[in-house]
């Protein structure tokens, strides 16, 4: 009999445990911020080159939490009143989404920074740009003999056949079907606001379906190139650079016709530390402080005023670096805030098709 | 299988079943063990032919913050959900024992439908109602919900081995005065004993397995090995994943032998198992 | 416990039904309690968000006041006044944005223009009838009041018609979606069809290997059985964490196929249809063999004899002796995997490509990354409803019971 209590103690014991954890939750204090980021190397970058770098100065410290950028779990906590997070990193359309659905705060840029510091298209409403990016072609360079030349091979299947891998969202790839399709870059916009110019971009997809294979985080198209198991793939610059510079993988990076985008970030609303958030945002719209990044992974700052303070080394991988702006587009945040809902919904429909 | 006086015919035939069972049982068993080698590769790719042999992996697995936390998630949340599960599950199946037990025929179905609601809508709906309530991002919700699972399987588990228990026994033991709690320790308890415990077991692989619930409810702080290795698979094939496999696979094949072990002595005892 | 304890000290004869049936109910109370909390509640909560979406309705409260009116069509003056009414009310609240979210859910481009017009209602004087539609044509459009005065009623039926790609046409009538929007009767033929096919191919695996294993000693059967255990017992991780070094174009498949010369290119396989079926497959393959075992060890051998031994050639005694006795297994253990089937969610995101995603992911799309929880909600009630009539059909009318219960 006696053999039977102690096991049930025993087993008891992990749910007891369990208990003493919870209810061991660490002392609110005052100065901790929580943010939330995508994860991975970014992120990495992002604790090296600010997060650490304002605890010092401030002695607010961060508590870091991972999640995949989708807003579904901003929106589970806003509608609780439950908010654990007081910043958390976003793409702008998910800005804009959730600008809309009430999710994210409208942001006093009094407490920021002039919003004239800021790159065109990187203070919005309800969030503020922190870094600039491209979107662009890579491959690996012993699988392919011959050199892509601009981000539009990915359409060309006869000179480059096999498996092509592209970000599973409608942004990026429609603008790239309408280039590839031959409309001239300033009028990408124009012309994908009609529905005809939907049609042709889509028309331009259908042309190479069968061979893409769709990625959603930003770690896979490194990934895909290593296990070979794409020829090439489209890909945020930084991914790519720092799997050549630290993993000494054999991959290049096609930069014509990138497209250029802007990395966020957003207060949720019911933050419980919104003072501090504020205090966060107005250090890291610092020009100098702005520049950090790049020495991490190469993306370049929002602030107009930054440029000077990128270390040398990092300004020639840079989006922005004058090599690669030979013909790029910058990503409409404006039209894909109008437009992004109705396009991803036809978006997955084709891709169910 | 043979008749007495095969053909050649028959011959061909038997002897063709026994080459596709063999394939059959090949395909079943050898991509479990896949991993294993791999997660014995020095170098960092997640292909063949290894590079060397090396414990790094292991050492990552074992090592890192991230995949330690994981593992001591998915043990708490695994303990938790198991104690629950079979307490509850338990209690039900002795319940049900009871030929008295009211409406049976709409109860049992809903303790089994757990088994048959598709994952994703219990996860969906678990999350939406958990953060109402505060218990989204919290071990307790995961752990309910995870008890939620697991419990048809105790139920079952138990309510077999209950099955061949003779109820004579505990009315026998009452009229000798001894109080039903007492019964229960000392006669029930121990017959069904082997039941409960492979009922714990299933509860326990249950809990440990389950990614999609955890997908939904967990926060950074709560991340679980299944959900570290979805999320590896998906972004960063690492040989530490395969490790990570290996180790699940160890832990499983022990409680498969545990639980064959306790099926056997339930039968020395005269007991149906499971 | 406490039941037991109060009830039971000394057993009387003439204890009533009620406290009879009331102890062993007792004992089960806890579970059915948890249940009811922790899975019928969600599941309820879920669900009702198909049919109840209130955004419209709240945001518009004078417009459909002043809707009643005018039953077709686009309306006269006072009712676009009401509307700018409404939008300026919401504007100042912050509402405007969910509305014009929501609005867009069921009309496609609504958006921008409902923004475009809540700006437009907040200047002096108010804006007339003319004015409005021209900042949103879709005012001055059958369909755009269509879409309001059904939103107008807080319970609809839009989300789950969506699901079946359905909607209600300007006429009061029930209609299809255009082709470029029509997803979901694709998305859950497709999963129909990939949970039969999983559900053929296990068939085909199990029925020889469970006949086998209730032909040969009891050992070897029982090593056979551990076998098939073991990938039961192996987390569904660890098992598409193998299929994937399988797959790989670089795996070991390939390798095999290359070496053998089967091939002379290397096949994609991961991500494709044909890596989703053979993982799934595989993980399914126990649950469609124990069934089909556990009845094929119950046939009395002796029947088979007879019917031989009576000059029934081997052909005619396995169809018209063994598999009536076994079909019961067999029906039981197809049923099983393709309602699990049904359900597949992990492996169609490691394994499949993106044309062989199902409909669980769909619904998990819905959720996190278009935040329609609506749709999500109304994908989940045509999943649950057809898993669950499958399973009735299969315990109630084939007489089946998958888990033998006491």
């Amino acid at each position: 009999m006696k053999l039977i209590y102690r096991t049930t103690l025993v087993a008891l014991l992990p749910v007891l445990a369990s208990a003493g954890m919870t209810s061991q939750i660490r002392p609110a204090s005052a100065e901790e911020l929580t943010v939330m980021a995508t994860g991975g190397e970014w992120q990495a970058a992002l604790r090296k080159a600010w997060f650490e770098p304002f605890a010092k100065k401030t002695g607010i410290t961060f508590n870091e939490q991972e999640y995949t950028g989708e807003l579904g779990k901003i929106k589970a906590m806003v509608e609780t009143g439950n908010v654990p997070i007081d910043l958390v990193t976003v793409e702008t359309s998910t800005v804009l989404q959730g600008c809309d659905a009430g999710v994210l705060i409208r942001l006093d840029y009094a407490k920021v920074a002039d919003r004239a510091r800021f790159l065109p298209g990187t203070a919005l409403d309800c969030g503020v740009g922190i870094d600039v990016y491209g979107d662009v072609l890579a491959y690996d360079t012993t699988v392919l003999k011959e050199a892509p030349t601009s981000v539009l091979d990915i359409f060309d299947t006869k000179k480059f056949p096999g498996k092509r891998a592209m970000r599973k969202a409608p942004a990026q790839n429609l603008e790239w079907a309408l280039m590839a399709d031959g409309v001239p870059i300033a009028e990408i916009y124009k012309v994908l606001a009609t529905p005809a110019g939907v049609d042709r971009a889509f028309k331009k997809l259908d042309t190479i379906k069968k061979d893409i294979v769709w990625w959603e985080a930003g770690a896979q198209p490194p990934q895909l190139l290593a296990s070979k198991e794409v020829v090439m793939t489209t890909a945020w610059n930084g991914r790519i650079q720092n799997a050549i510079d630290k993993d000494k993988r054999p991959f290049a990076i096609v930069w014509d016709n990138q497209i250029v985008e802007y990395d966020m970030i957003a207060i949720p609303k019911g933050a419980k530390n919104l003072d501090l958030a504020y205090k966060y945002l107005a250090y890291a719209a610092g020009p100098e402080v702005s520049a950090q990044l790049g020495a991490y992974i190469p993306y370049g700052p929002v602030m107009a005023d930054a440029t000077p303070f990128v270390p040398k080394e990092v300004l020639s991988k840079l989006p922005t670096a004058p090599d690669h702006m030979k013909t790029y587009l910058v990503g409409d945040v404006e039209f894909w805030g109008d437009h992004g809902e109705d396009l991803v919904k036809r978006f997955n429909a084709w891709l169910a098709q | 299988m043979l008749s007495p006086y095969p053909t050649t015919s028959e011959r061909i035939r038997v002897a063709a079943l026994w080459f596709w069972c063999v394939l059959v049982l090949i395909f079943l068993v050898v991509p479990i063990f896949v991993p294993v080698p791999l997660s014995f590769n020095s170098g960092s790719f997640f292909t063949f032919p290894l590079a060397g042999v090396s414990t790094r992996w292991y050492e990552v697995v074992l090592g890192t913050p991230r995949w330690r936390a994981a593992i001591g998630n998915s043990l708490l949340i695994g303990a938790g959900a198991t104690v629950l599960a079979t307490f509850l599950g338990t209690l039900t199946a002795i319940g049900l024992s009871d030929p008295k037990f009211p409406a049976r025929r709409f109860v049992v179905p809903l303790l089994i439908s757990p088994l048959i609601v598709p994952v994703v809508v219990t996860a969906v709906g678990t999350y939406l109602f958990y953060a109402r309530l505060g218990l989204a991002n919290t071990y307790a919700g995961i752990i309910l919900a995870h008890t939620v699972l697991a419990s048809p399987f105790v139920v079952v588990t138990v309510g077999a081995s209950l099955s061949g228990f003779d109820r004579n026994l505990m009315r026998a033991t009452s009229i000798l005065g001894a109080r039903p709690l007492t019964g229960f320790f000392r006669v029930m308890l121990p017959l069904i004993l082997p039941g409960v415990l492979s009922g714990a077991a299933f509860a326990f692989v249950t809990s440990f397995d389950e990614v999609v619930v955890v997908q939904f409810l967990a926060n950074a702080q709560q991340r679980t090995l299944p959900l570290e290795m979805f999320t590896g698979l998906r972004e960063q094939l690492s040989p530490a994943i395969t490790a990570a496999a290996t180790l699940m696979m160890a832990l499983s094949i022990l409680l498969l032998i545990v639980a064959n072990l306790l099926a056997r002595r339930s039968r020395q005892a005269g007991l149906p198992a499971e | 416990m406490s039941s037991i304890a109060m009830s039971g000290v000394k057993p009387r004869a003439g204890a009533t039904d009620r406290s009879d049936s009331l102890r062993p109910l007792a004992l089960a109370a806890p579970l059915l309690l948890l249940l009811a909390f922790s899975f019928g509640a969600p599941i309820v909560l879920l669900l009702s968000r198909a049919v109840y979406e209130p955004t419209i309705a709240n945001a518009l409260p004078h417009t459909i006041a002043a809707l009643r009116n005018d039953s077709a069509g686009v309306p006269a003056e006072p009712v676009f006044r009401a509307l700018a009414d409404d939008l300026k009310t919401d504007q100042a609240a912050g509402a405007i944005y969910e509305f014009a979210k929501t609005l867009n859910t069921r009309l496609p481009g609504a958006r921008s223009q409902v923004l475009r017009l809540a700006r437009l209602a907040g200047q002096d004087p108010a804006p007339t009838r003319e004015a409005m539609i021209k900042a949103a044509p879709l005012l001055g459009e059958d369909q755009g009041w269509t879409a309001i005065r059904s939103g107008s009623n807080r319970f609809t039926s839009f989300f789950l018609l969506s699901a079946f790609d359905l909607r209600w046409t300007d006429q009061g009538t029930i209609g299809t979606v255009p082709a470029d929007q029509a997803v979901f009767t694709r998305v859950f033929g497709r999963t129909f069809l990939i949970a039969t096919l999983v559900t053929l191919a296990t068939l085909a695996l199990a029925f020889p290997l469970a006949y086998v294993m209730t032909n040969v000693r009891p050992v070897i059967a029982g090593i056979v059985l551990v076998l098939v255990l073991l990938p039961f017992w192996t987390s569904i991780l660890v098992r598409t964490a193998a299929w994937t070094v399988i797959l790989q174009k670089y795996g070991l498949l390939n390798d095999l196929l290359l070496w053998l010369g089967m091939t002379s290119d290397r096949l994609e396989l991961m991500y494709s249809r044909t890596g989703l079926v053979i993982a799934m497959t595989h993980i399914q393959l126990p649950f469609t063999l124990l069934p089909i075992y556990s009845v094929m060890r119950a046939v009395q051998t002796s029947q088979l004899r007879a019917a031989q031994s009576l000059g029934a050639r081997p052909f005619t005694v396995f169809r018209r002796v063994y598999l009536p006795q076994v079909m019961p297994g067999v029906l039981a253990g197809c049923l099983l995997t393709f309602i699990l089937c049904l359900g597949y969610y992990i492996t169609p995101v490691l394994v499949g490509g993106a044309s062989d995603q199902l409909i669980s992911n769909f619904i998990a799309n819905y959720v996190n990354v278009e935040l329609n929880w609506e749709m999500a909600a109304a994908l989940s009630f045509v999943l649950l409803a057809s898993t669950l009539g499958l399973y009735v059909t299969m315990t109630r009318y084939l007489g089946l019971d998958l888990f033998k219960m006491g």
